[in-house]
């Protein structure tokens, strides 16, 4: 900054031009001796000859230089000075060469900036100064186009044209597409071939237009105006080939970029190469690298699509299989689980008939085993009977009875015998056949003993004397002592 | 079919194959979902089985347009 303000104070002391014009004059005196001028020139013949040499000379010169001193006066003319570390020049730039005529001149003037001018030099001989008119002209370093597509892209995304929030979904699968691109040369032929080859029964509506030119920016907003009007484009495509930046400009266009912006229908950029961004790119609701790109996002691929139908088809049929299966096992399983009740009694009937069987069987082994048993009791049992001991016995018995019977005979005949004559002893020694012979007992009467001596007796005591017939009380009297 | 029901159909249908899959739909429900899938299977192949279409040119302007066959396209596919 305090370069442009060192050469502001110079081009203030002293004017470049008229400076110039001094040098010349002088040179011009010096180089012959006044006395030897043949002609003397007035300064408007002076000026004039400068003039006709100057603009014959630099009808039309490069001029390359950094802005400085911009005016814009009323006019709409611009005035600057174009300088470089030496030197500099008063430049004019005239409304009417206009910034539409050359869309290289589409970019704002700045102070400082460093710009290459296409100009012829022209004299103003009033005031015997000269300058550059500027007929168009582009910012060095940063290419013209470059500089104003920056200047753009800077400005619409600040509008918010580029915002995310206001990109339209593209439709899976369009019925119809609109293409905007020139209706020859290849890029129509990829989009054609590829949507074909994607999607057949996809229809397009070409727009056509120039892609390149001061026109092509309005022509392609007029297709998209047309195909917005159709009513059932689905998306649209924006197309063209790869170029240099120039070719590409009509892509670079504010107006196109904001038709894009309030197009109802979404739009699929593809304009130039990969690596070539458009405005239009930025405003569009997708972007893609190459129009063959645009032309496989703007349609599913059939075939995909036909290999996921089938996919699903094949999925929903094994999973109803499965279903059905899973359904008629748990059939199964229920089935055996519900059993008829008629078979169950069935069942009962002959569960019941075996164990009867196996109950009757039973019975019948453990009645023979108890009559076998009981048999061998019967035998063991009559074995130990005790008959024999009691036929024994009752011989033993009947011998014993018969030996005592003889024995008792023989021992009362015997005793027989000795009674009979013991009866004859006795009956020799009984007393009563005493009392035969009159002899009499006395016994007490209260004692019943026999009395055989008086000392045995008291008077007046009641004694029985017995007779050999009949007996006799008797009191005793008196006792006589011997 | 309109554009947006074959997208629609396809989600549809690749919702129905998951739920089924999963197993957790009672069995008429599913049988009821296979048919319907059944169906939105018929949709989808019928739209992907079309051949046909149209190459237009849209000419003039929004008051006055002009739909022409576009002749490039035998050319192109050839």
């Amino acid at each position: 900054m305090t370069e442009t303000a060192d050469e502001a104070g110079k081009g203030g002391s002293g004017e470049g031009s008229s400076g110039l014009i001094s040098t010349l004059f002088y040179t011009a005196i010096s180089a012959s001796p006044l006395n030897q001028m043949k002609e003397v020139l007035s300064v408007s013949q002076l000026n004039d000859n400068i003039k006709f040499l100057l603009e014959e000379t630099f009808d039309f010169v490069w001029v390359e230089g950094e802005v400085s001193n911009l005016r814009r006066p009323q006019s709409g003319h611009v005035y600057f000075t174009l300088k470089d570390d030496k030197s500099q020049i008063r430049a004019v730039f005239f409304r009417q060469f206009g910034w539409s005529k050359n869309r290289a001149a589409d970019f704002d003037l700045e102070e400082g900036l460093s710009i290459l001018c296409r100009a012829r030099l022209s004299v103003y001989p009033p005031r015997g100064e000269y300058q550059l008119i500027v007929e168009s002209m582009e910012p060095r370093g940063i290419g013209a186009l470059q500089k104003a597509f920056e200047q753009l892209k800077t400005k619409l995304a600040a509008e918010g044209l580029f915002d995310e929030r206001y990109k339209k979904n593209i439709p899976f699968l369009p019925q119809k597409i609109g293409v905007v691109t020139s209706p020859t040369g290849a890029v129509i032929k990829d989009i054609l071939n590829i949507t074909k080859r994607r999607f057949p029964s996809v229809n397009i509506l070409i727009a056509p237009v120039r892609v390149q030119g001061t026109e092509a920016a309005n022509e392609i907003i007029q297709g998209l105006r047309n195909l917005q009007a159709v009513g059932d484009v689905d998306v649209i495509i924006i197309a063209r080939g790869g170029g240099s930046l120039e070719d590409i400009a009509p892509f670079n266009d504010e107006a196109l970029a904001r038709e894009i912006f309030h197009l109802s229908i979404p739009v699929i950029s593809a304009v130039g190469h990969e690596t070539d961004f458009t405005i239009c790119d930025f405003v569009a609701d997708l972007r893609a690298p190459t129009p063959s790109a645009a032309a496989e996002l703007a349609v599913p691929d059939a075939g995909e699509l036909t290999a996921r139908v089938l996919n699903l088809q094949h999925r929903l049929m094994d999973s109803r299989y499965r279903l059905l299966k899973d359904q008629r096992t748990h059939l199964m399983e229920l089935r055996e689980r519900l059993k008829n009740p008629r078979r169950l009694l069935v069942d009962l009937q002959i569960h019941l008939d075996d164990f009867h069987e196996r109950l009757r069987g039973s019975w019948q082994r453990e009645k023979q085993s108890l009559s076998g048993k009981m048999q061998q009791l019967a035998i063991n049992l009559q074995r130990q009977s005790p008959a024999g001991l009691v036929s024994e016995k009752r011989f033993l018995l009947n011998n014993f009875k018969k030996d005592i019977l003889n024995n008792y005979n023989s021992h009362m005949a015997v005793r027989k015998e000795r009674l009979q004559k013991n009866l004859a002893v006795l009956d020799s020694l009984n007393p009563l056949s005493v009392l035969q012979r009159g002899y009499s007992i006395t016994r007490s009467l209260v004692s019943g003993a026999v009395i055989r001596e008086t000392g045995q007796l008291r008077c007046e005591e009641t004694v029985n004397i017995k007779l050999a017939k009949g007996n006799f009380r008797a009191r005793v009297e008196k006792i006589f002592q011997e | 079919m309109a554009k947006e029901k074959f997208e629609e159909a396809l989600e549809k249908l690749e919702d129905i194959v998951k739920k089924m899959e999963a197993g957790d739909l009672p069995l008429d429900e599913a049988l009821k979902s296979f048919e319907e899938g059944i169906k939105l299977i018929r949709l989808c192949q019928a739209k992907l089985d079309e051949a046909e279409r149209r190459v237009e040119m849209l000419l003039g302007k929004e008051d006055a347009l002009q739909v022409k066959r576009f002749d490039g396209e035998d050319s192109v596919s050839k």
